[in-house]
């Protein structure tokens, strides 16, 4: 919970709930026992991938030929090599007549369907959009129900400042780690197969596979993304029954933080994809992606307070705790000032890594 | 039609391939014969566009393989066995080369047919043995019809039956007129399945020439003799111009002469022979003289052998 340790000021607004002591344990248990399952799935996924098949179900088209005759080739002498070559004569087969092909030339609606495929056909885009929108709803339903349920013990002064819109959509900062892998994946795991080599003999041209991955990835994350804002929004609202304050999507801002948080936990999984453009391994754009989102702010926490006032406004988790709140903090930049920012640096990411990709044996 | 002309790759100090030059044909099968670490897979990456050669340049049908408007039509590759996400069906991972080259759907259907593996086309890749996985890299080689075929290692983790269909697949796709490329360690598979071979040794040419001429100038026949008055059939045959050589266990190991010869003239003196054996050299004694000195890697002496005849180069 990045926001929580950086920013007192917004983490008054949207962690109110949190901060609660008793809820506060409650909510700690819960996140313990989510995270506990989602590794237990992950470990029971990865273990009955590793059971190799039975390999009693192949080759139809089997030559029957004696084996005998294939084994003599592991210990051929030049008379055999003769006689198993018949005579050998190397007159070279005529030509082929030209084959038709497709006219034109490969181009990037094939790349696009090709990345379509790749990101659908493998499991792991399932489990990690999966839990992005259980965390996503499930962390933001949570606190808000928390927050009504404590809501008599509440001091005045959070009352007056309570955002439920904000409060509402506090799971989707857990949902960014998700989205993050997962853009970390697409490109990593090709590196890890060597699927990445089958790709780029179909289509040599670098760059165009990195944008039709990119923009695949993209819709797919903001679709996600913006789903799990608007049903933890509604969910979140319809929990905080009254006296507790709600929102409407017609409350000032409130429409923004919703599409707004959405878009900020889409445009992080793209700068997780441009680090792992970068970086080509799993675990190493994993690790800095986490990196940027959960050390920079505690490594900035330890600047002096004039340093610390001018740098912190730039970080990714900073932007998207202005996002998600109806009320920006000093010293920060406004909501969208801050989108752009990002945009900048997933753009950046890719741009690096682009070249990277090109410049670098595959 | 694959053209190198001083191919040259560094990988920082070292030099992994070194001003190789070479043209291989349509319409034949040519072996491309190395020990361990010579160089064959990285020339053929450099084939694909994969790396980049540091210097001199490769061409596919004349064109830098990021060149060719459709790539698989043109160039089909199985550079290493199971190159293929765990996750990802054998169907998928087809499907998804097939789209970004309009290849129609049924193609795939046909290849997978084609390799043995429609019954388990379904399943993740992961599960996949070695050999099927070999198959389903043949598979996206095959996939896109292409005149110009590229196989590295591709017997690597067959068993017998599944070498005699991979053989000849690739008799059967040159004989179609097609251009077929296959690396190997193994000089006995080399003798079984290409036309031409181009021997490299620490990425240099050692040589490239056709299989039977190989085969003829390396060919080293000699006959074992035995018999219990050895001495005196060793000195009637020197007076005939055989060179003969008593080896460890008492035989003869003669040259120059044949069976027939020194049978008449055992009959002749007379003396009593025990084995008569015309003995050929093995191809990997042939290839072992080839590459003698640029083999990579060495093993321990009586390894030597070992070293250089197993694994993936």
């Amino acid at each position: 919970m990045s926001v929580a340790m950086a920013d007192p000021r917004i983490t008054a607004v949207v962690f109110a709930a949190a901060r609660h002591q008793r809820g506060g344990r409650f909510i700690g248990l819960f996140l313990i026992l989510v995270i506990a399952a989602v590794v237990v799935v992950l470990v029971i996924q990865r273990h009955k991938d590793r059971k190799p098949i039975d390999d009693t179900q192949r080759m139809p088209h089997q030559p029957d030929a004696p084996r005998e005759q294939a084994v003599a080739a592991q210990s051929a002498t030049l008379a055999e090599a003769r006689e198993q070559r018949g005579g050998a004569v190397a007159v070279p087969a005529a030509p082929r007549p030209p084959k038709a092909m497709p006219s034109g030339r490969y181009g990037l609606s094939g790349v696009l369907k090709s990345e379509w495929t790749k990101l659908r056909s493998v499991r792991s885009t399932m489990w990690t959009l999966a839990i992005t929108v259980v965390l996503g709803i499930g962390v933001s339903a949570l606190v808000t129900w928390q927050t009504r349920a404590h809501w008599a013990t509440t001091t005045a002064f959070n009352r007056a400042t309570f955002d439920p819109a904000g409060t509402s959509l506090v799971g989707l900062f857990i949902g960014q780690f998700a989205i993050g892998v997962l853009g970390a994946l697409v490109l990593s795991a090709e590196y890890g197969t060597g699927t990445i080599r089958a790709t780029f003999a179909a289509a040599p041209r670098r760059p165009m596979m990195l944008v039709a991955k990119a923009a695949v990835f993209a819709v797919v994350a903001l679709v996600v993304a913006e789903v799990v804002a608007f049903v933890a929004f509604f969910l979140g609202q319809a929990l905080l029954s009254a006296p507790a304050t709600h929102a409407t999507l017609s409350t000032p801002g409130a429409l923004r933080q919703v599409i707004g948080s959405g878009l900020y936990v889409a445009i992080l999984g793209l700068f997780a994809l441009g680090l792992a453009t970068i970086i080509r391994h799993t675990a190493g754009a994993i690790c800095a992606y986490l990196g940027v989102l959960l050390m920079l702010p505690i490594i900035i926490a330890f600047l002096p307070s004039s340093v610390q006032i001018d740098v912190r406004r730039f970080l990714p988790d900073r932007i998207g705790a202005v996002m998600i709140s109806s009320t920006s903090g000093p010293h920060l930049f406004s909501p969208w000032i801050g989108m752009l920012l990002l945009c900048g640096y997933a753009a950046a990411a890719l741009v690096v890594g682009g070249v990277l990709l090109v410049r670098r044996d595959a | 039609m694959i053209e190198a002309k001083a191919l040259t790759k560094h990988y920082g100090e070292k030099v992994a391939v070194d001003q190789l030059s070479f043209t291989v044909r349509p319409g034949v099968v040519t072996g491309f014969l190395g020990p361990n670490g010579s160089g064959k897979s990285t020339t053929m990456r450099m084939i694909m566009g994969l790396d980049a050669p540091t210097t001199g340049d490769v061409t596919v049908k004349g064109l830098h393989y990021r060149d060719l408007p459709w790539p698989l039509h043109e160039v089909g590759a199985l550079l290493e066995a199971k190159a293929i996400h765990p996750g990802r069906s054998a169907r998928a991972h087809l499907q998804m080369l097939a789209e970004s080259s309009h290849i129609p759907r049924s193609r795939i259907d046909e290849v997978l047919d084609l390799v043995g593996l429609t019954a388990v086309a379904g399943q993740r890749a992961g599960k996949f043995s070695l050999g099927m996985g070999q198959r389903l890299g043949i598979a996206a080689a095959l996939l896109g019809d292409p005149e110009v075929l590229l196989f590295d290692e591709p017997v690597n983790g067959l068993d017998p039956d599944g070498i005699r269909w991979v053989r000849n697949l690739l008799k059967g796709l040159a004989r179609e007129g097609r251009t077929v490329f296959v690396s190997s360690h193994l000089m006995s598979e080399m003798a079984l399945t290409a036309d031409e071979i181009i021997i490299i040794g620490r990425g240099r040419l050692i040589s490239q020439i056709p299989i039977d001429e190989l085969l003829a100038q390396s060919s080293q026949r000699f006959i074992r003799v035995r018999s219990p008055e050895i001495a005196k059939l060793k000195s009637a045959l020197e007076t005939k111009g055989a060179t003969t050589v008593v080896e460890e266990d008492g035989s003869l190991s003669v040259r120059g002469v044949d069976e027939v010869a020194i049978g008449e003239l055992a009959a002749s003196i007379p003396v009593v022979l025990h084995e008569l054996a015309p003995q050929s050299a093995s191809l990997e004694e042939a290839f072992m003289e080839l590459t003698e000195d640029s083999v990579e890697y060495h093993g321990a002496p009586t390894a030597t052998k070992i070293a250089s005849t197993d694994g993936a180069a």
